[in-house]
């Protein structure tokens, strides 16, 4: 008996239209899964690459770790302040030793979604200040997927270092607190953290640091925020900040 | 709906399924590259920024 010839009856048109309702729950069901693999994993993946290329770029040299640098190379003073940075530029890294010993994400001015967030990169609130500026330099970064820069935000301890490099200068900065606040609450990036919108604004006198991510994780409802004080500024020609070595590991 | 698919495609079944296999890896890579990254902006747990 040859197979393919076997005669066999036309389904009926009911038995059709179930049989294609079907067909397309089980492709949207394939997709969805599929989707939710696409952003746990693969965006994680094309950040990472992005992350690569972006520091390729920079070409900046990897930081030293020889020995701690003299205290004397720490400095008090006013710092210097870069020039803004264009829009989607990179300019500088962000290291956290919290987040790790080899931590370090690129640091991108802007705060969009496709051209700095989704590569992995910390953005800068354009209106806030620049590394080492009197007032609140505040960044953004995802905290799940897409390289999930800020993943550990709510490890962050008061007296841990944030340290930011720019091309000519180390910026260590110290965590004073963390917070949980509403998405609209913008006063978390002012000049003077809690400085709410409309009220009169306060001098800045300090050097604020500021980081935002979600909160819950893989949820909008909230957002983490960790402040911080900038503590010294240093020449990148002088080293690296002993924040930064491997031999402070066992300090925090 | 995927019978009329099975229907269309030319050749024997072994290179029917090879074909599929192609369209099913081309579909992928589409959602991976355009259509996911699209539907992600409208996603509610994508949001890291404050701002009004």
């Amino acid at each position: 008996m040859t197979r393919a010839r076997r005669a066999r009856p036309r389904p009926s048109l009911p038995l059709r239209i179930v049989s294609v309702i079907g067909e397309l729950l089980i492709t949207t069901g394939v997709l969805v899964g599929l989707f939710v693999v696409w952003q746990l994993w693969w965006t994680d993946i094309q950040a990472e690459r992005e992350q690569e290329a972006t520091f390729a770029a920079l070409g900046w040299e990897p930081p030293t770790y020889e020995a701690a640098p003299a205290e004397s190379v720490h400095h008090d003073d006013e710092p210097p302040v870069m020039e803004t940075p264009a829009e989607g530029e990179t300019f500088g890294r962000l290291y956290v030793p919290r987040f790790g010993q080899d931590y370090v994400v690129p640091v991108t001015e802007g705060v969009g979604k496709a051209d700095v967030l989704d590569k992995g990169e910390a953005g800068h609130y354009p209106e806030t200040v620049l590394p080492g500026g009197v007032g609140n330099f505040s960044l953004a970064a995802h905290r799940t997927t897409y390289g999930k820069p800020f993943h550990l935000i709510a490890d962050m301890q008061a007296g841990d270092a944030i340290v930011v490099q720019t091309e000519d200068t180390w910026y260590v900065y110290e965590a004073t607190e963390s917070l949980v606040v509403l998405p609209h609450q913008v006063e978390v990036i002012a000049p003077v953290p809690g400085t709410l919108p409309g009220a009169e604004i306060p001098e800045p006198t300090e050097r604020f640091i500021t980081l935002t991510s979600c909160h819950p994780m893989f949820s909008a409802r909230e957002r983490y925020i960790v402040h911080g004080t900038l503590k010294y500024w240093m020449p990148v020609s002088s080293g690296t900040p002993e924040e930064l070595l491997p031999a402070a590991e066992g300090g925090r | 709906m995927y019978a009329l698919l099975w229907r269309a495609l030319p050749g024997p079944g072994w290179f029917r399924v090879i074909l599929l296999l192609v369209l099913a890896v081309a579909a992928v890579y589409a959602c991976f590259e355009w259509l996911f990254p699209q539907i992600a902006d409208y996603m509610p747990f994508n949001e890291q920024t404050v701002g009004e």
